[in-house]
């Protein structure tokens, strides 16, 4: 022990020796050093180095940078560029998530229902398995793997030719201002992707202050577990309210208008922290624009599909199939004359209304806090349970899929649904608590229980308060 | 800790340190060598990764797109070669999370090579990080990455010379057409096995003033820690004042790095 100690006293003898040897060489050492670094490299690039062209960036790649980050057309191209990527998304998944659900469901769930029965299994453990796990898990490759499909590769091929950091250069003012950090604008970007993937993206930032803004509003970026949600019912009740021809493009307005507000909320939230509990000002950073650069194609499409796609489905079929055994049991165990579910959904339905949602939405939200993707098959089964709508589900607790967005649009609307109840379930899915995978990763990257709380409870809080606004608006309208 | 075998057999030996890289999260299980890839920011390391590992991680155009290390695997002359894959830095300089996960790696890891990714059409810029990785490792090779794109906008780069300049191999890629990978792989595995030394450029330009406090350091330095190859570099961070060194040293964790291409030593299993 004492040799080990007299150790350590030789290396801290060592240390205040640097010290007083930094002392002596100045303030500016950091400088020099780095400056010398500079020449080096600058001679040995100057003596292996011939023919550097002066214009290394080709003339149309400057005037294209100048286009998509200008001070006039910079925002409104990013919306323009959105808006076509889910318009394409919303017009095409439509054919092939209806043949999914007649393979999966219209065909695939009876034959499966038959063997079962033919088997003799009881119908206690037929019910949970087939109507439970299985029919959740169907409805989520049925609805959510064609406008995945559609989206990630899009969106993938945007990044690869290099216009979201052109995004994150427009934006950086922006953050700045609202005292951020101004690469809050890439993780907010990856957020499109995935909160928890944005979340652990904001190591790309310096400083503790900045990096915990970054990813307490992270949640505000609205993820692909969020996208379907937005999709559906853009359509249902949005569309719906536009001439049909022009049904698609309203919807995918409606869509990038709820993600524009979801920027805006970031923003505003970022400046009330800076200005308040994360006092601060603002670091500067350099972003390095990276040249245009073709994407190839076909290789996206395969990395899109494995890395984005794949994943992102198995993640969703992983949490829903728990969470449609949850349903089925809470429909169907019955104390006294209801079910769980129903006692949940006549307790809070008078609240809820009152901010313009329903029980449904909220025992749905608590059921689907794994997963944002299940929302709305938990709702759709809800509602058809409340309101016996006999005939168009298979009975209770079972999640099934509509022929059309029409059908589905009719379930809602017999169940009591509004315009209003569809504009704000769109505000709710946007301002709500993260999924538990990222409240995880919160309270791993943050390694605080207190900012872990305050990044699920906030948005809650704030979801509750603007459905509460927008309901009191409406009826007063 | 410091029970040493020495390896008489160092031809075969890898050089590098199991107890760090398996304190760093490195499962050396089955692997002969550890491969670092470093680099600027979107120069293309993720997707050299990936041919060298077939893994397809998601590639973009992206810069900070890797966060945190990725790890592969892949075979080479009956050797089975770790791949970790780091952040993309500007700098070993500075002290952001990304930074520091990139330098502690390199330093402490002690890879058996660092392949090192340059953006071929910044090589100036690019070099900057290239000299400070040489600081710490010797053991490196360039990858002159995009040099397609180099050649498009009329740059020539001579990399013969600019390997005699840095004394490493210098090998032009272009990660996204594949081509040069078999030369990239061919001097990884020459480095890692010794049978290319390399003579690593070394930053000379200080002022007399600086360089004479550099020297009295690490003289002191390497009486503490006789193994330390990298005392100068130590000693420069050390009057810069850089906290997580200065941690090292206070806590003699700097001594962990100790193994040395001169005398290769080997964890007693």
């Amino acid at each position: 022990m004492k040799s080990n100690n007299n150790l350590l006293d030789k290396n801290i003898e060592l240390v205040s020796y640097a010290d007083s040897l930094r002392w002596e060489l100045g303030e500016n050492l950091h400088d020099s050093i780095t400056e010398t670094i500079f020449e080096d490299a600058y001679s040995i690039a100057s003596k292996s180095v011939s023919s550097i062209d002066k214009k290394v960036r080709t003339n149309w790649e400057v005037s294209l940078d100048r286009l998509v980050t200008s001070r006039i057309f910079g925002f409104p191209i990013m919306f323009l560029l959105l808006s076509l990527v889910f318009w394409l998304t919303i017009e095409g998944a439509n054919v092939p998530s209806q043949f999914l659900s007649s393979i999966l469901i219209d065909d695939f769930h009876p034959m499966l229902k038959g063997l079962s029965a033919s088997l003799g299994i009881p119908h206690f453990i037929d019910g949970l398995l087939i109507d439970g796990a299985y029919l959740s898990m169907a409805w989520v490759i049925s609805v959510m793997l064609p406008p995945m499909a559609i989206f990630f590769p899009l969106f993938t091929l945007l990044e690869d030719f290099g216009y979201l950091p052109r995004v994150a250069f427009n934006m950086d003012k922006l953050f700045q201002k609202a005292g951020a950090h101004g690469k809050q604008a890439l993780t907010m970007s990856m957020g499109f992707g995935c909160n928890a993937a944005g979340v652990i993206a904001a190591r790309v930032i310096d400083s503790p202050r900045e990096r915990l803004i970054a990813i307490i509003t992270n949640n505000f970026s609205l993820c692909n577990g969020r996208w379907p949600t937005q999709i559906l019912i853009a359509s249902i009740f949005i569309g719906s309210l536009a001439p049909a021809s022009l049904a698609g493009l309203v919807s995918a307005g409606a869509v990038v208008g709820v993600a524009l507000l979801g920027i805006f909320l970031s923003l505003v939230t970022s400046w009330g922290l800076s200005k308040t509990v994360l006092k601060g000002e603002a670091s500067a950073f350099s972003l390095e624009l990276p040249p245009y650069r073709p994407p190839v194609i076909l290789r996206t499409l395969y990395t899109s599909l494995i890395d984005r796609t794949i994943i992102v489905l198995w993640r969703a079929i992983v949490f829903a199939v728990p969470a449609g055994m949850v349903i089925w049991l809470v429909s169907n165990i019955h104390i006294y004359d209801l079910s769980l579910a129903e006692y949940f959904i006549d307790f809070t339905n008078p609240y809820a209304l009152f901010i313009g949602l329903n029980g449904v939405i909220f025992l749905a939200y608590i059921i689907a806090i794994p997963a944002n993707e299940i929302v709305i098959p938990t709702i759709l089964m809800l509602t058809v349970m409340t309101t016996g709508l006999i005939g168009t589900g298979q009975g209770n607790g079972v999640m099934f899929e509509l022929d059309s967005i029409k059908e589905t649009g009719d379930i809602l609307r017999a169940g009591g649904w509004t315009v209003l109840t569809g504009i704000n379930l769109m505000l709710f899915s946007l301002i709500h608590n993260p999924c538990s995978t990222t409240i995880y990763t919160i309270y791993k990257e943050t390694g605080s229980l207190k900012w872990t709380i305050f990044s699920t409870v906030y948005p809650i809080i704030l979801g509750l308060v603007v459905c509460f606004l927008v309901a009191q608006i409406w009826f007063l309208v | 800790m410091q029970n040493k075998n020495i390896n008489s057999d160092c031809v075969n030996c890898p050089v590098h340190n199991v107890a760090n890289l398996v304190k760093l999260g490195v499962d050396m299980e089955g692997f002969n060598y550890v491969v670092a890839l470093a680099g600027n920011p979107n120069t293309g390391k993720s997707t050299i990764f990936n041919n060298l590992t077939g893994l397809r991680q998601h590639t973009g155009n992206w810069p900070g797109k890797t966060v945190s290390r990725a790890e592969g695997g892949y075979e080479f002359k009956d050797n089975k070669f770790k791949i970790v894959d780091l952040p993309g830095t500007y700098s070993l300089l500075s002290t952001s999370t990304d930074e520091e996960v990139a330098r502690n790696f390199i330093l402490f890891g002690q890879p058996d090579v660092t392949v090192i990714v340059v953006d071929s059409t910044k090589l100036e810029r690019n070099l900057n990080l290239v000299l400070q990785i040489l600081e710490i490792t010797d053991r490196a090779v360039v990858s002159l990455n995009l040099i397609d794109e180099a050649t498009r906008k009329n740059i020539k780069i001579n990399e013969r010379e600019l390997s005699k300049q840095l004394g490493i191999p210098v090998v032009p890629t272009s990660a996204r057409s594949r081509t040069g990978m078999d030369e990239l792989l061919n001097y990884i595995h020459q480095v890692a096995t010794g049978e290319y030394v390399c003579k690593p450029y070394r930053i000379k330009g200080y002022s007399k003033k600086i360089n004479k406090s550099i020297d009295e350091l690490s003289k002191r330095i390497i009486t503490l820690f006789p193994d330390l190859p990298n005392a100068r570099w130590v000693a420069i961070r050390l009057l810069e004042g850089d906290q997580t060194i200065i941690d090292a040293v206070k806590s003699g964790e700097i001594g962990s790095i100790s193994v040395s291409t001169s005398n290769s030593i080997s964890e007693a299993v």
